[in-house]
C-alpha cells in the first residue's frame, strides 16, 4: 500500500499544475509503468489477500461447504449467531489472547535487553547477531519438534532439570491443561526473538554516539544513558515491534497445532484452530468464515487501540 | 555472430534467451520433478499413490504388505504416505481431492467413507471394477459388504473388521476358576455370570477385575458403551437421519452407565485410567479382564511372559453385539484412464491376497478367501473372536460422525467421566444434548 501511495503521487499531482499538456502526458505514462510495476505483486495480493477476504466476507452469510461447488443456501446471520454462542468459540478466543499476553512483554522486553547488551560487545557481535537470529530461520514445525523433544513427560530434558530440584515431572507440560499454553509460550519466545532483537540491533544503530559521548562527560551513568537516551531514541522502533508481535501472536496457529493439537481437551486450542476444524474437518466454510469475520474484527480493534493510544501518548510527549 | 559483437548480448536478448530456456527446459523436461511442479503433471505416471494412517504394528505389517506389491511390480510402482491418524487424515484426504491432486488409492474406516462419499470426494466401485481383477461381492465377508453399501452403491472395498474384544489374564482367570479344562475362558453370557466372575477376579487381585481406558480417552469409552447398548434387544441409534436427530434410547442409556458406574462403585473396574494405564493393569496381572479393540493384539504379544486369551464381549443383555468399524480402500475422485482404474485395482486385490499377514495384527479379515482358510483358522488367538465380526456394531452414518470423529469424541468425553463418577448418568447425557445441538441443527455440509 506505501509503494502504491509512494509511486502514484507525484503523478496524481502533475495534471494540478498548469504547466501544459507535454508534462500529463508524462505523467500518464509514468503511472503506466507504475502499474506494469505493481502488477505481479498486485496480482498476488488480488488473487492471495483481497479475493479470498472478500470471499470470506460473503460465505460468511452463508451455508457454504467445503466439498460443493458455489455459496451453498443463504444463512443470514445464522453463522455469526452460532459462533457467538459456542462456549468452545469463546473459550478459543480467550486462548489466542492469553497466548498474547503470555508472549508479547516477554519478547519486546527480553529482545530490547539482548539487543542492547550484543550492541555493547566490541569483538564477534556477529555471533551474537547469529545466535539469536538462527532460531527465527527454522521452520514451525522443527521448533515444535524440538520442545516437544524437551518437554517429553518423565524423559525430556525439561523432566531431567526439573527433578533435580526435587519436581515430580508428572504429566509433563505440554500434558497438563495449566501449563501447556506457558509451554508453547516458551518455545515460541525462543524461535521468534530473533526478529525483534534485530529490529532492536538496527535501531540502536542508528543513535548517534555522540550522544552517549555527551552523556558520559556531563557524568551519567550506564544505566542513566539507557534510560534517557536509548529507550527514547528507540520509541519508534516499540511501536513497531509490539504493533507486529502482537499481530503476530493473535495469529497464533502452527506451534499449538503441532505441539498439542489444542490439547489436553481443547485446554490450547485457539482461534485458528478452531476455524481450521471447523472449515476443513467438519467442512462448513461459511461457519469458519464468520468465526473469521469476528477473529479479524478483534484483531483491528486492538491494532486500533494500539495506535490510538500511541497517538495520544506522543501528543502528551510533545 | 556473439563472437563478433559481444556487445550485441543487450540484458533484453538476455533476458528473453533466458526466458526461452526456461520454457524448452519445462517442455523437454517432463519428467524432471521441477517441471512437473510447475505444470502440475504427476511425478511419475505409472507410479501408483497410496495414502494411509498406519502406525505401530499396524503400521510395520501394511509396510511388508506394500513390499510383497513392489516385488511383483517393481520398486519404482508404489508411494505409500503414512499420515496421523483421525480427523487430520480425513480433512488432508477432502482437501487433496477438492484440490484435484488425490492420491490413487487411500484407506478409510469404513464410518468415515460414508461421509466422504457423501461429499462427492469418493468414487464407487462397481462389479466391472471387481471382476477386472478377479473380485466379486461375494468374496467378501456379508455383514461388512453390507455396512460400506451407500444408496445401493458400493463406495469401500473392506479389507477387515476390527469390533471391541475382551482380552483376559490367563493366570488371574485361572486362579479366579474361570478356565475350563481346555484352557479356554468359560462362557460367561448373562449379566449374572459375569458380575459373579468381577466378584471372583476381584478377590484374587484385591482390586480391580476389569479394565478400560477413560482419561485423555474418549474413543474406549464410546466403544464399550456402545456395544452393551446395542445388546440390549429394541434399541435405537444414537443418532438417525444422517445425524440431523438425537434418537438415544433414554432408559437403555441410564441402564448401562448405571450398571458401569456400579461397577466402579464395588471396586470391580477403575475409576480413572488412561489408555496405557488400563492395559498395563492386565498385562501385570492386576485386572483380569480388559476391553479394547483387537489391534492391541501386537502390544500383549511383546510382554514377555504374559498369557493371555481373546474373546467377543460376553452378551451381557439380550442379543451378542460388538462396536466395530473396518479399514477399507476407497477410490478417491480423479480422472482416471481404465488402465489407470484397473492398475488401482490390482493394488487393492495384491493387498486383500495378503490378508493374513494383516490378520495377525488382530484384525478379522474381510476377503472370505482367507477368513475361510485354515491357514487364518489356526491363528491363535485370532480365531477365538473371529466371530465377533458377525455381531458388528457400526457408528450411525453422521456427517460429522464415524471413528476419531467430532461425534466420538463428544459422547465418549462424558462417558469417560461418568466412569470417573464425575456426574450422573442424566447429566452425560443432558451434556451430550447440549454439546450435540450445534451439529444436530446444522444442515450437512456435504
Amino acid at each position: 500500500m506505501t509503494t502504491a501511495e509512494a509511486v502514484n503521487r507525484p503523478a496524481m499531482a502533475v495534471p494540478k499544475k498548469a504547466s501544459a499538456r507535454q508534462r500529463s502526458m508524462i505523467g500518464a505514462r509514468n503511472r503506466r509503468g507504475a502499474w506494469l510495476f505493481l502488477a505481479p505483486f498486485g496480482i498476488f495480493y488480488l488473487a492471495f489477500l483481497l479475493g479470498p477476504t472478500v470471499w470470506m466476507l460473503i460465505s460468511s452469510f452463508f451455508n457454504t461447504s467445503t466439498v460443493r461447488p458455489g455459496l451453498g443456501s443463504f444463512a443470514g446471520f445464522a453463522n455469526y449467531a452460532e459462533m457467538l454462542t459456542r462456549a468452545d468459540f469463546w473459550s478459543a478466543m480467550w486462548h489466542t489472547l492469553q497466548f498474547t499476553i503470555y508472549t508479547v512483554p516477554p519478547l519486546v522486553m527480553v529482545a530490547f535487553v539482548f539487543a542492547v547488551l550484543t550492541n555493547r560487545v566490541r569483538r564477534g557481535q556477529w555471533f551474537f547477531r547469529l545466535a539469536f537470529f538462527l532460531p527465527f530461520i527454522l521452520p514451525s514445525a522443527t521448533i515444535s519438534l524440538i520442545w516437544v523433544f524437551i518437554f517429553t513427560p518423565g524423559s525430556g530434558l525439561w523432566a531431567t532439570i526439573v527433578s533435580w530440584f526435587g519436581v515430580a515431572p508428572g504429566a509433563g507440560v505440554l500434558g497438563d491443561p495449566n501449563t501447556a499454553m506457558i509451554g508453547i509460550a516458551i518455545a515460541t519466545l525462543w524461535w521468534t526473538l530473533g526478529f525483534n532483537f534485530v529490529l532492536y540491533l538496527a535501531g540502536l544503530q542508528e543513535i548517534p554516539r555522540d550522544l552517549y559521548e555527551a552523556a558520559a562527560v556531563d557524568g551519567a551513568t550506564a544505566w542513566g544513558q539507557i534510560r534517557y537516551i536509548t529507550i527514547p531514541m528507540l520509541s519508534r522502533t516499540t511501536t513497531l515491534v509490539i504493533l507486529l508481535q502482537i499481530i503476530a501472536s493473535l495469529k497464533i496457529f502452527d506451534q499449538v497445532y503441532l505441539m498439542t493439537a489444542g490439547g489436553p481437551g481443547i485446554s490450547t486450542q485457539v482461534a485458528l484452530g478452531l476455524i481450521t476444524n471447523t472449515g476443513f474437518t467438519d467442512n462448513r466454510i461459511g461457519a469458519a468464515s464468520a468465526a473469521s469475520v469476528l477473529l479479524f474484527i478483534v484483531i483491528v480493534a486492538i491494532a486500533v487501540i494500539r495506535q490510538l493510544f500511541d497517538r495520544s501518548a506522543a501528543r502528551k510527549a510533545a | 555472430m556473439v563472437a563478433h559483437r559481444p556487445s550485441s548480448l543487450t540484458r533484453r536478448s538476455f533476458l528473453t534467451g533466458g526466458i526461452a530456456a526456461a520454457g524448452t527446459l519445462a517442455l523437454a523436461g517432463c519428467t524432471s520433478p521441477l517441471a512437473a511442479g510447475l505444470v502440475g503433471s504427476p511425478l511419475n505416471p505409472q507410479q501408483l499413490i497410496f495414502w494411509n494412517l498406519f502406525g505401530g504394528g499396524d503400521g510395520s505389517r501394511m509396510q511388508t504388505m506394500e513390499a510383497g506389491y513392489t516385488k511383483v511390480h517393481g520398486a519404482g510402482s508404489l508411494q505409500a504416505t503414512v499420515f496421523a491418524w483421525g480427523n487430520p487424515y480425513y480433512s488432508k484426504l477432502t482437501l487433496a481431492t477438492v484440490g484435484n491432486k488425490p492420491p490413487d488409492v487411500a484407506i478409510s474406516h469404513l464410518t468415515r467413507a460414508k461421509p466422504l462419499y457423501d461429499g462427492d470426494v469418493l468414487e464407487p466401485i462397481t462389479e466391472a471394477d471387481l471382476a477386472s481383477v478377479g473380485l466379486s461381492s461375494s468374496d467378501f465377508n456379508p455383514k461388512t459388504w453390507a455396512a460400506q453399501k451407500t444408496d445401493g452403491k458400493n463406495i469401500a472395498i473392506p479389507l477387515d473388521t476390527h469390533p471391541l474384544v475382551m482380552f483376559f489374564n490367563q493366570d488371574v482367570c485361572s486362579k479366579a476358576g474361570l478356565i475350563d479344562s481346555a484352557g479356554k475362558l468359560k462362557p460367561l453370557d448373562n449379566m449374572d455370570a459375569f458380575e459373579s466372575a468381577l466378584a471372583a477376579i476381584s478377590k484374587i487381585t484385591g482390586g480391580a477385575a476389569i479394565t478400560v481406558a477413560n482419561v485423555s480417552e474418549t474413543a474406549t469409552p464410546w466403544r464399550v458403551f456402545t456395544t452393551l447398548y446395542h445388546q440390549i434387544n429394541g434399541v435405537t441409534p444414537f443418532i438417525s437421519d444422517n445425524g440431523s436427530k438425537l434418537t438415544v434410547d433414554k432408559d437403555a442409556f441410564t441402564e448401562v452407565v448405571t450398571r458401569l458406574q456400579s461397577w466402579v462403585k464395588k471396586g470391580w473396574l477403575n475409576k480413572g485410567l488412561d489408555y496405557a494405564g488400563a492395559q498395563t493393569l492386565m498385562f501385570t496381572g492386576k485386572a483380569g479382564f480388559y476391553l479394547e479393540g483387537e489391534w492391541e493384539i501386537t502390544t500383549a504379544q511383546s510382554i514377555k511372559g504374559l498369557k493371555f486369551g481373546m474373546v467377543p464381549v460376553p452378551t451381557l443383555y439380550d442379543t451378542p453385539a460388538a462396536q466395530a468399524d473396518s479399514h477399507t480402500f476407497v477410490l478417491p475422485r480423479k480422472d482416471r484412464t481404465p488402465e489407470q482404474r484397473k492398475q488401482a485395482m490390482g493394488f487393492i486385490k495384491s493387498m486383500l491376497d495378503q490378508s493374513l499377514t494383516w490378520a495377525k495384527g488382530g484384525h478379522i479379515p474381510a476377503y472370505l478367501p482367507t477368513l475361510d482358510s485354515k491357514a487364518y483358522k489356526a491363528l491363535e488367538p485370532q480365531a477365538d473372536y473371529a466371530s465377533a465380526a458377525k455381531h458388528a456394531v457400526y457408528d450411525a452414518p453422521a456427517w460429522y460422525g464415524g471413528s476419531g470423529s467430532t461425534f466420538e469424541n463428544t459422547v465418549g468425553a462424558q462417558l469417560g467421566l461418568a466412569q470417573q463418577l464425575a456426574i450422573t448418568p442424566q447429566g452425560a447425557l443432558s451434556a451430550i444434548t447440549d454439546q450435540l445441538q450445534v451439529y444436530l441443527n446444522t444442515p450437512s455440509p456435504l
